[in-house]
């Protein structure tokens, strides 16, 4: 590690010369260089994305319209719909394999790997991460993951079918669901090595952060991106072993005949051997990294808005050291509420109880982060760039998602709803949406930095409006199907003619979704256009405040030519009088008497 | 099939028609402004839209209370211990609804205000230490209040004992159905074991212990009766996966784990037929036998047969996912009087039989 952590240093500048000489390879495949490690984390994150998003439209529209034949399920379904007719179990494949992409390959990995990796370096002024080669072995690791994830859609038996969870036994029978035979090894193994891939990327993330920072940047000056994807890493160090022994035990259960798990079981008119292991187990274990999981995915996102509602609001963050303290308590009590998953899993209730007060205490510094941020816009002079309209959006489903957690982190109201529509509505609205118009945000706001041009802003504002109008079109009328009892990954709510009113609400839902995924295309063709044909980016085009606006358009490796800049003050002095400007750099040195305010 | 077709083909469209008009909006301002970054223009238009969208957001919970928000399940209990369930769901809805009208209006009214104007310089505004303590101590207050009532209703609901002589009934899980053990005169359940299942001709389906003498009087059936009034002690097993068992007009759920017996207790407050006259219900019924109808037409245009009027019974659903038929896994639950109860569990045979 010493000799990157050298070339990353304040003298490296010299050794650069020697970097020049790049091959396609090393420039574009095999980089070490940050940047283009971040770019590779977010096209490989779009692009599984994109099929994450293709597959909820077609399960929505299993359950708007059941059991009708779509030509478009046969052109990409095959024979996971015979005749166009999407098969039950296949339904409950989609939705597996939706979960477990939109959560760990896109709002995991896409996000946190590109604008941690993004960013690191860049705002706390480092030439390179810590090590440049875990970082690379980091992004193929995920990349091997993903592969061997979309691979399982094709095996025989198709793709794991047991929710995102997988709780054993139905994930560790083949007897029970086709989909846990080989498609549920594989998943397996995907999730390995995307474990694996992630330790490698977030103990990266750690050193460099405590390591690596330039002259004058101490804790305290840090942007909150930088604390976000920092105290990210730090939970995802914690708690994804975790998943990884989980699914190590449930691969000897499934491959091994061991009992961890599995116990007492008769199934297709045969006992089988299983004795003395309990579900309840797995369902523990997975937990322990699966709510965290929420954090890791939601931190990054409000790093991101942090910054960028600061830098168009044209003012400091609100409660600066309230915002490190929330995201400092979200991540211990993060990982201390992991029970409210299991309230009637047939753990001891007392537990329940203990898990009702930890998770109802994230209520608290939730709350302090939503209204510091909407101080932030009090008496602004805000700049509604489309990046800023996503943040904007997230502090809104934040909200909005994030009051239904009063009630199901309250154990006696979740009896009744838990595993409905409900939980659905709520965890889209406050992890899903919210993270992802995170990660728009992010995107729009460091596309000059990532491809040196600039993204349509019209087609961003299109692309921000019709999201936001479908966002809540779909998840906002759900709560009130799961306030009626509707359990989620149901086939068909037909079997019920109890549910029988519910079913235009189901259309209406399908139809936002369709409209809602098909505009993302607006997205997708802004981005990909922009990055050969966009309008060349100024040095600093929303006038930052921050280090990474100080390195030169045109990517170079080890990111300035030159020096390193010091840092004389911290990411938020907007509009701070005594100066002409409406922002003044980290790199500009105090003036004689003025006073660093947050101190 | 069609449906879904021309509106995918119609989105497409509405697409195309967009990217278009953009194009056209990029040319006409080309020569003014071409930086990408937002001028007063567009702090404008995008700071009106934000009102619009606190409209929108408004709007649609409106819609959505007016549509589905007469919520059968809430202030509609059918147990006893369901009573506070709504009670602290109703508490809780309406500081939800609260919060929400209040924040999101803040946010989205200081996005319109605030909208940049060139020249404008913003507050200088960092820190206030007061203004953060009481945004941290009034949710800790309120939160408070709410974990002590959430946690006294919860072990009330969850101190599973036999008091009050209740009636000791098995659920019992298995892909895909329901059936249940009834504990019959002694009220307790003979033991059992999957290892000891037997599908032969003198079958033993829910593996019980031929030996045992609590389980010669047991009654295995494929439809839950309760009597009214009468407290349940349900004890939850599953054969072969998880399963969960919910009943929503009860607030019951537990779920049904493999290897292991999970309990949860109830007492039914009103019988099947008195649940059917209550006003919620019989608008629901209403709603969805006009749905019903509407669909009974067509069907029976195409030649096939209508479909039977809906009648409201209660309902055991499965809600753990449990495999490919997950999605129609139910028992049927009929709460009746004592009378009523006891002269069906007569007719039933017994496991000695």
């Amino acid at each position: 590690m010493s000799a990157t952590a050298a070339h990353a240093g304040d003298h490296g500048h010299d050794d650069h010369g020697h970097h020049h000489k790049e091959t396609f390879m090393t420039k574009y495949i095999f980089s070490q260089d940050h940047k283009m490690i971040a770019k590779q984390y977010l096209i490989t994150g779009t692009i599984m994305g994109v099929i994450g998003v293709m597959m909820s439209i077609f399960f929505r529209m299993q359950i708007a319209w059941p059991k009708e034949s779509f030509t478009i399920f046969e052109m990409f379904l095959g024979n996971w719909a015979p005749d166009g007719v999407l098969s039950a179990d296949k339904y409950l494949a989609l939705v597996t394999i939706h979960g477990t992409i939109m959560v760990f390959f896109v709002l995991t990995a896409g996000l946190s790997g590109t604008f941690s990796n993004l960013l690191i370096p860049l705002q706390i002024g480092a030439r390179d991460m810590a090590s440049g080669l875990l970082n690379m072995i980091s992004y193929w690791l995920f990349f091997i993951s993903s592969v061997i994830m979309i691979l399982s859609l094709f095996v025989e038996g198709g793709a794991a079918s047991a929710g995102w969870t997988i709780y054993p036994p139905l994930s560790a029978l083949p007897e029970a669901i086709p989909g846990s035979g080989l498609g549920m090894t594989l998943w397996l193994v995907s999730m390995a090595i995307f474990v694996a891939s992630s330790l490698l990327g977030s103990l990266n993330y750690i050193v460099t952060v405590i390591n690596l920072r330039t002259k004058g940047m101490s804790m305290t000056r840090l942007p909150l991106t930088i604390w976000a994807f920092f105290v990210t890493a730090i939970i995802g160090v914690v708690s994804f072993p975790v998943l990884l022994s989980a699914a190590l035990l449930l691969i000897f259960d499934r491959s091994f005949g061991t009992s961890f798990y599995l116990s007492d079981i008769f199934i297709q008119g045969e006992v089988l051997h299983y004795q003395g292991g309990s579900p309840v187990l797995f369902e523990h274990l997975f937990w322990f990294l699966g709510h965290p999981e929420v954090y890791i995915v939601l931190l990054p996102a409000l790093g991101i808005t942090s910054e960028i509602i600061a830098t168009n609001s044209r003012k400091p963050i609100f409660g600066y050291r309230a915002m490190v303290a929330s995201i400092l308590a979200i991540a211990f009590l993060s990982t201390i509420v992991w029970g409210h998953h299991m309230f009637i899993s047939g753990m001891n209730p007392f537990l329940g109880s203990v898990f009702t007060f930890t998770t109802l205490l994230i209520a608290i510094p939730s709350a302090v982060k939503a209204f510091n941020y909407i101080t932030t816009l009090w008496k602004g002079n805000l700049q509604l760039n489309p990046a800023m309209l996503f943040s904007i959006g997230l502090v809104s489903t934040f909200i909005t998602g994030g009051l239904t957690g009063i009630i199901l982190g309250d154990s006696t109201l979740d009896i009744n709803v838990h595993d409905t529509y409900f939980v659905v509505a709520h965890f889209h609205l406050v992890m899903g949406i919210s993270a992802l118009y995170g990660m728009f945000a992010g995107i729009y706001h460091w596309f000059p930095k990532m491809y040196g041009r600039m993204m349509n802003k019209n087609l961003g504002y299109i692309h921000f409006w019709v999201t936001a109008v479908c966002a809540y079109g779909v998840f906002f009328p759900m709560h009130f199907i799961g306030m009626a009892g509707l359990p989620r990954r149901y086939y068909t709510n037909s079997e019920f003619p109890l549910f029988d009113d519910l079913a235009d609400v189901n259309v209406i839902i399908t139809l936002f979704a369709i409209v809602g995924g098909v505009f993302q295309l607006v997205f997708l063709y802004n981005f990909f256009s922009s990055i050969f044909y966009g309008k060349k980016a100024p040095q600093n085009p929303w006038r930052s405040n921050t280090l990474e606006w100080t390195t030169p358009v045109e990517h170079m490796h080890g990111n300035w030519p030159g020096e390193i800049p010091h840092v004389h003050r911290w990411a938020y002095d907007y509009s701070k009088p005594g100066h002409d400007d409406d922002f003044v750099p980290q790199t500009v040195p105090m003036k004689e008497g003025e006073e660093e305010l947050h101190h | 099939m069609t449906t879904g077709l021309l509106t995918f083909i119609v989105l497409i469209l509405i697409a195309i028609a967009i990217w278009q008009l953009t194009k056209i909006f990029d040319l006409s301002q080309a020569k003014a402004d071409n930086t990408q970054v937002a001028n007063d223009k567009d702090n404008n238009i995008n700071g009106y839209l934000m009102m619009g969208f606190l409209m929108f957001i408004y709007i649609i919970t409106i819609v959505c209370f007016w549509k589905w928000g007469d919520l059968p399940l809430i202030g509609n209990s059918a147990s006893e211990h369901g009573t506070s369930v709504d009670t602290l769901m109703v508490i809780s809805m309406v500081l939800i609804f609260f919060v929400q009208t209040i924040t999101q209006a803040l946010l989205h009214y200081f996005a319109f205000k605030y909208r940049g104007k060139k020249g404008r310089k913003a507050l200088y505004y960092a820190d206030n230490d007061k203004l953060e303590f009481i945004w941290t101590i009034i949710p800790v207050i309120t939160l408070a209040g709410l974990i002590l009532y959430g946690l006294f209703t919860w072990n009330e609901i969850m101190d599973v004992n036999m008091d009050d002589d209740p009636i000791v009934v098995e659920l019992y899980a298995q892909q895909f159905n329901w059936k249940a053990r009834y504990a019959g005169e002694d009220n307790v359940l003979g033991k059992a074991n999957v290892r000891l299942i037997d599908l032969g001709d003198n079958p033993n389906i829910l593996g019980l212990d031929r030996e045992d003498k609590y389980a010669q009087d047991d009654i295995i059936v494929q439809e839950l009766h309760l009597p009214v009034g009468r407290k349940v002690v349900f004890k939850m097993r599953s054969q072969d996966v998880l399963h969960s068992a919910y009943m929503p007009h009860f607030r019951m759920q537990m779920n049904c784990v493999p290897g292991q017996t999970t309990e949860f207790a109830m007492k039914p407050t009103k019988t099947t037929a008195e649940m059917r006259e209550t006003s919620k219900i019989v608008n629901k019924v209403s709603r969805i036998n006009l749905i019903r109808a509407e669909k009974s037409k067509k069907l029976v245009d195409e030649g096939q047969e209508a479909l039977e009027p809906y009648k409201f019974d209660y309902l055991l659903l499965c809600n753990k996912i449990c495999g490919e038929s997950h999605y129609n896994m139910q028992m049927k639950v009929i709460v009746e009087s004592q009378e009523d109860y006891d002269k069906w569990i007569a007719e039933q045979a017994t496991f000695g039989k």
